[in-house]
């Protein structure tokens, strides 16, 4: 038996504060009442760091600093806001070793994902984005677009660097300015960011940050002199946001929810589609508003594949997310793990078969084991909401169109997967699927020149690739 | 024969356009405008609308790209051969004109927006990953009351693929449209244009969850709009908020009235042997 | 289990129905199984294990009784200074050499393999292919490493491939048959995973991968490729085929990420040197060097450990 021992990455390499402030105007600085949060390690339960919360007066400082920037920031030629955001793509190669210990402390991802996914496609947004700025009158948004101003953005705590990159690379390239909202249990790396900020001697004021919870996202999307809202996040707050935007003129772009369904046709290359399956669940434990959370199994395979499913996923290596052999890591919070367990009583209850392989968890900390469910059908909660977590559904079909009608049967239509060896049925598929995203025999791959967003109640707005400069020009 | 001089006219009877068909109103309502008794839309007829739209929307958006070019044409082409209709509205000529010629424009798009708003991403890795823009499904349109405003939000919906239910203020104008449309090869369903007061009917699409996208281009600004703003963000719709001045249709309308009512779709696949 | 009973077209459609394999995605989760950090005990195992694992080879024209005897005394006794390094799985020479080569071995232990069937191109007559397999097991090899003919099995001629594993099967008597498929020739996943069938089907004992003289040898994916087909056919055949990747494995970090591609593919059933070899003659100085310095802590050099 080969049992692999422990390979911690170092956690030294990331020097923590016991307090961080709000980065308002190119400086550090406490929240005006003073008040701060703990953000702990899910992993371990251990208090990472004070942060500061950031209330109402902060934000609107923060604003303020952002509308004083944006003069000169916008008026500077592309070509000097280029050589900035190359700058701080070389920073974030430099120290993606530090980030990425650092993500897998706050948010508990394994460190071989914010190391091999996570940094590298942040480094890679700066460095795509960067490029774009002295070319804005080539992207086809006519012949001289010019920035909308201050742009508020609230991002999610599932891919907390990541997402940044997605909302400040695109949004500095065309001559905004920023301020934006980490989630409040993922506050860290954004904070960090800040100090590549400082590194890269980016002007005062051009990038803000204001942690906080729900309610300083909510006074950062309101707030007057905000231009362009940028969120990422669930469905729910992106229809609050909507709808206090409306009448405002601000422009949105909306990143939402997700209930992906992954496609396996009996002709598919099995094993591949096996890590497919897993990869499209269990990444990031499935903290991933894409991930293929509905398996959808042609009935003539669908045991066989089941069988090679469940084999497979007692290879998982659940555990410390700073183990350089862990595939599954920690629940980001208590509150999420509350819900991805009622979810899944509901999905007992509703008489769905569940099945886990024998993983032992840690006892500190929030964890869940990889699980899935067999005999669900449309009906079942399970097959509708969105968990985001590493649960999945999985149901059958007969034909390539029932699978297509399954697919489609949901409110969202952020990403779906489809695996078969045949190109023409690929195809048909992939054009009959009412989603943003579709990965034809491979899933949740991500790129800075590939547009990224959904269809219906998965928002509207593209991030990535030249679509993504769209948001951010009026 | 000796000509009557007391022959009377027939009159048109301005009803709804639905599916392809002229139905009154399901409420039995009417309204009068410039002394035609025309149909009053109710919320249940808006229902209907977003019914026939839904129907037609899998097969309009899935028809070619060139099929749907040619049909924008023969639209261009009804409506040129029905000029003499307008005028007895009092359109005005030149606007006529500039009605047809965006039919035209709008016509020519519907095979080259795929290729302006898409195309293929250089993705680091083994893939070819291509981005596609699709039709959003069913847009609920608040026209403008000008003949080229009309036109202006209904051809760049559907050049595209999507359907429409059209809420018209000008009743006359509109349906003398849904005529050049019902004869112009668009199959059923594609335009539905409903006449009456959009206040009443509007919260209904807006609230709607079969309809994907709100037009406002001919919404006053001003609290009502917010109003189905707000309506529309309960389904997460697209909105397209009212033009903040009044610049009217002549303007080169660009590329934003089709690409706002698209959807990028972005496929990726591995290349290997 | 074999299929000769089976006709041409059925063996064509069976091999032709088996799943595709995706380039891009196997070789994704090979590189992936590739980042898996060994420390500590699980390593000094794993070299071990990998000791016991070696098929210690020299396929060269060049090759001597001496040399032969060499290789076997280090076969033997990988580590003269250390009594407890294990000794390599076998010694893998060229039939001629085998006399030689089964008089150093005997009662080691260690086995005694063979490459035959006009090694390494394939291209004689059956006839001849035969005899050069029945002289090597006469002269006592253990087991036989034979190739097939790539030739046959890209103009589609399965049924000719297959005919002459079995014959070959038939001529090695209670010798271990290990199939050559040489992957590098093969060019694809699919025809991969369908040579590992067809010669499992064939009756092989052992599938592997290369004859270390063309430019593509073992890699990660073709090898994960094969752990997926021995492990299937074992579920449904009910009948146990081992591994053996050969060519290019030089390092210890290599051999470890085989293991490893071992453990989460096929499963530990295939941990053990009866079950998976490696084809390699470098790899075991690296090994050997490797295991001291987790003995001693400090970096070994060439001059302490043995050529050959």
């Amino acid at each position: 038996m080969f049992s692999y021992a422990p390979a911690p990455e170092s956690r030294s390499v990331v020097s923590l504060a016991s307090c961080y402030g709000l980065f308002i105007d190119g400086a550090f600085e406490p929240a005006k009442d003073g008040g701060t949060f703990p953000t702990v390690n899910p992993a371990t339960e251990e208090v990472l760091a004070e942060v500061a919360a950031a209330g109402p007066e902060d934000v609107d400082r923060a604003v303020a600093a952002a509308r004083r920037a944006f003069t000169t920031w916008s008026a500077l030629p592309g070509a000097e806001r280029a050589k900035y955001l190359f700058r701080i793509a070389r920073i974030i190669q430099e120290r993606s070793r530090e980030l990425a210990v650092l993500e897998s402390l706050d948010n508990g991802k394994p460190i071989r994902e914010s190391r091999d996914v996570d940094l590298p496609l942040v480094a890679a947004h700066f460095f795509y984005y960067a490029g774009w700025a002295d070319k804005l009158a080539y992207a086809g948004f006519g012949p001289d677009p010019r920035p909308v101003g201050v742009a508020g953005q609230v991002i999610p705590w599932n891919f907390p660097l990541l997402m940044l990159a997605w909302k400040v690379a695109p949004a500095l390239a065309t001559g905004n300015t920023v301020v934006l909202k980490p989630a409040e249990t993922t506050p860290l790396s954004a904070l960090f960011f800040a100090d590549v900020c400082r590194q890269a001697e980016l002007p005062a004021g051009v990038v803000n940050i204001v942690t906080g919870a729900g309610g300083t996202g909510a006074h950062l999307v309101r707030h007057p002199d905000v231009d362009k809202v940028a969120f990422t996040g669930s469905t729910d707050v992106g229809r609050e946001i909507a709808a206090a935007v409306a009448g405002t003129g601000k422009r949105v772009t909306l990143e939402l929810g997700g209930k992906a369904a992954n496609i396996v046709f009996d002709d598919a290359p099995i094993d591949q589609a096996v890590e497919g399956v897993v990869n499209g669940i269990f990444f990031n434990q499935g903290h991933v508003c894409c991930a293929g959370s509905r398996l959808l199994l042609q009935e003539s395979v669908a045991e066989d594949f089941l069988t090679a499913l469940k084999r497979r996923m007692t290879t998982l290596r659940v555990g410390d997310p700073l183990d350089k052999n862990t595939d599954v890591g920690a629940i980001n919070s208590a509150a999420q793990l509350a819900r991805i367990t009622e979810l899944s009583e509901i999905g007992s209850a509703e008489g769905a078969e569940r099945w886990s392989p024998d993983c032992p968890l840690p006892d500190r900390g929030f964890w869940f084991a990889p699980t899935i469910f067999t005999g669900v059908t449309q009906a079942h909660r399970i097959a509708r909401e969105e968990i985001f977590g590493p649960v999945l559904s999985v149901l059958t079909f007969r034909t390539p169109a029932e699978a297509v009608e399954k697919a489609n049967n949901t409110p969202y239509g952020l990403s779906a997967g489809i695996w078969s060896e045949k190109g023409s049925r690929i195809l048909a598929v992939a054009g009959r699927l009412r989603a943003g995203v579709i990965w034809a025999n491979t899933f949740n791959k991500f790129d800075p020149a590939s547009p990224f967003g959904g269809y219906k109640e998965s928002g509207y707005g593209r991030e990535g690739g030249r679509h993504g400069l769209e948001a951010y020009l009026a | 024969m000796p000509k009557s001089s007391t022959r009377l006219t027939v009159r048109k009877t301005y009803k709804l356009f639905i599916g392809g068909k002229f139905p009154r109103s399901e409420s039995g309502r009417t309204f009068v405008v410039n002394g035609d008794n025309v149909a009053l839309a109710s919320r249940k007829d808006a229902r209907d609308a977003v019914v026939a739209a839904r129907a037609a929307f899998g097969g309009w958006s899935g028809t070619t790209a060139y099929n749907r070019g040619q049909v924008l044409y023969r639209i261009a082409e009804m409506l040129q051969a029905r000029r003499a209709e307008f005028k007895a509205l009092k359109v005005p000529g030149d606007e006529l004109d500039a009605a047809v010629d965006r039919w035209v424009w709008y016509a020519g798009w519907s095979d080259k927006i795929a290729q302006v708003a898409g195309g293929a991403n250089p993705v680091a890795g083994p893939f070819l990953n291509v981005s596609t823009p699709e039709p959003t499904g069913v847009v609920a349109v608040i026209a403008p009351t000008s003949l080229l405003g009309l036109v202006s939000v209904i051809a760049p919906a559907i050049v595209t693929g999507n359907t429409t239910v059209v809420l018209a203020p000008e009743p006359q104008t509109a349906i003398t449209l849904a005529e050049v449309l019902a004869t112009s090869d668009v199959p059923g369903g594609v335009v539905n244009i409903l006449t009456g007061r959009y206040p009443e009917t509007a919260p209904w699409l807006a609230t709607h969850a079969d309809v994907n996208a709100l037009d406002l281009t001919g919404a006053e600004p001003g609290e009502l709009a917010a109003e189905l703003e707000r309506d529309a963000a309960g389904t997460l719709k697209r909105v397209i908020r009212p033009p903040a001045g009044s610049s009217g249709f002549d303007a080169d309308p660009g590329l934003r009235p089709m690409t706002a009512l698209l959807e990028t779709k972005t496929v990726w696949h591995p290349k290997g042997y | 289990m074999t299929v000769t009973a089976t006709t041409p077209v059925d063996l064509r459609a069976f091999l032709h129905g088996l799943p595709g394999v995706d380039e891009v995605g196997v070789e994704a989760r090979a590189a992936m199984l590739a980042t898996r950090s060994i420390k500590a005990d699980a390593k000094a195992a794993a070299i071990d294990l990998a000791v016991r694992m070696v098929d210690l080879t020299t396929l060269e024209g060049a090759d001597t009784p001496g040399k032969v005897r060499a290789l076997c005394a280090k076969g033997i006794r990988p580590d003269p200074t250390d009594p407890s390094c294990p000794s390599v799985g076998a010694i893998c020479v060229y039939p001629s050499m085998v006399p030689v080569a089964a008089a150093a071995l005997a009662g080691s232990g260690v086995h005694l393999a063979s490459v035959a069937t006009a090694f390494p191109s394939g291209q004689a007559p059956l006839e001849v292919k035969l005899a050069d397999t029945r002289a090597a097991v006469a002269a006592g090899a253990d087991e036989i490493d034979m190739v097939i003919s790539r030739g046959a099995f890209l103009a589609g001629d399965y049924r000719a491939v297959s005919d002459e594993i079995v014959a070959v099967k038939q001529a090695a008597g209670d010798a271990h048959l290990k199939v050559i498929l040489e992957t590098g020739e093969l060019a694809t996943y699919d025809n991969v995973r369908r040579a590992s069938w067809l010669a499992m089907l064939a009756g092989a004992d052992f599938i592997k991968t290369s004859t270390g003289k063309v430019a593509v040898n073992a890699t990660l994916p073709i090898t994960l490729v094969m752990l997926e087909a021995v492990r299937d056919f074992r579920d449904r055949h009910g009948r146990q085929v081992g591994v053996k990747p050969a060519g290019g494995i030089k390092t210890t970090k290599d051999a470890i990420k085989y293991l490893v591609l071992i453990n989460e593919t096929a499963g530990s059933d295939w941990l053990s040197p009866d079950w998976f070899r490696f084809g390699a003659s470098s790899l075991l100085n690296d090994l050997l060097m490797q295991r001291s310095k987790i003995a001693t802590g400090h970096y070994a050099g060439p001059d302490y450990v043995t050529l050959d």
